[in-house]
């Protein structure tokens, strides 16, 4: 494996999956951390799961745009002629992977971790006050849900990109 | 709106953490668009010749949404604010950045 490849499996298939695996975990618990759904004793213990693991999501977020944007996005859009980037345009059957996948998917990509970091942050802060404040509840929800979408649309494409001009 | 109360009850904190991701969000998406319309903003943006102007695009968004945030926070904090508006607001902003970073849409703009 070479270190582009490397960084693109850490990119797209560590930190990118780990985060859109993650997703129905914190999603579950967000959902149903309801009065009627949980005991006192159980709010506590949900509360302190869903708070490490929306941090580690957030964290997973943050690590997949930084990585990709500053070390396999110069890759991929490299000036030479065997750059992925070079290779899609060069070719009108596959121009429209960059023109529309790689275009979306390079800025959309940004909006998860600064969602899921206000997402977690709204966790944290209110806790198990969260079970009272059902809009706030339904709000990070809703911003967890987005910051999901952003990924998910990253990741997918991102996949498609490095099937049809892998980073070599 | 902004009515001193119960700091353990306000929704003000909430309410600065949505808004202001929302405003990131949007300066990302609005970036994306007038870099499409304006070259010079495109070159302006483009801090490092390797990643090209996403790098200011994402940059710009994330810093502001970084000064913002804790602004936000001290304003809000322990007030009781009209959430129900400000969380509509903050959608609305989501909604306009995804269209704005919708290459059919910033294409659209372009020179």
């Amino acid at each position: 494996m070479t270190e582009r490849e490397f960084w693109t499996v850490l990119h797209g298939m560590v930190f990118g999956t780990i985060f859109l695996l993650a997703f129905a975990g914190g999603f579950a618990g967000l959902w149903s951390l309801k009065p009627e759904l949980i005991t006192e004793p159980g709010i506590k213990e949900r509360i302190k799961r869903l708070i490490i693991g929306m941090w580690t999501m957030t964290i997973m977020a943050w690590l997949t745009v930084v990585s990709g944007t500053y070390i396999v996005y110069p890759w991929y859009r490299a000036k030479d002629t065997g750059s992925p980037r070079s290779l899609l345009l060069a070719n009108p059957d596959t121009q429209a992977w960059h023109t529309f996948g790689m275009e979306w998917k390079e800025h959309v990509g940004w909006f998860a971790p600064m969602l899921a970091t206000a997402a977690a942050f709204i966790v944290t802060y209110y806790g198990a006050r969260l079970v009272e404040k059902d809009r706030l509840r339904k709000a990070a929800l809703v911003l967890f849900t987005i910051a999901f979408l952003a990924s998910a649309v990253a990741g997918l494409f991102g996949a498609f990109l490095n099937k049809v001009a892998p980073i070599q | 709106m902004n009515t001193r109360t119960d700091l353990a009850k306000s929704d003000g904190v909430a309410a600065a953490a949505v808004l202001v991701s929302a405003i990131g969000v949007f300066i990302i998406g609005s970036l994306t668009t007038l870099a499409e319309i304006s070259e010079s903003l495109k070159t302006a943006l483009a801090w490092s010749g390797a990643v090209g102007p996403l790098i200011g695009k994402t940059g710009v968004g994330v810093i502001v949404w970084l000064i913002l945030w804790p602004i936000f926070h001290a304003l809000w904090r322990g007030k009781e604010v009209n959430f129900s508006a400000i969380y509509t607001l903050s959608l609305i902003l989501i909604a306009l950045g995804w269209l704005l970073t919708f290459p059919p849409v910033f294409e659209a703009f372009s020179g």
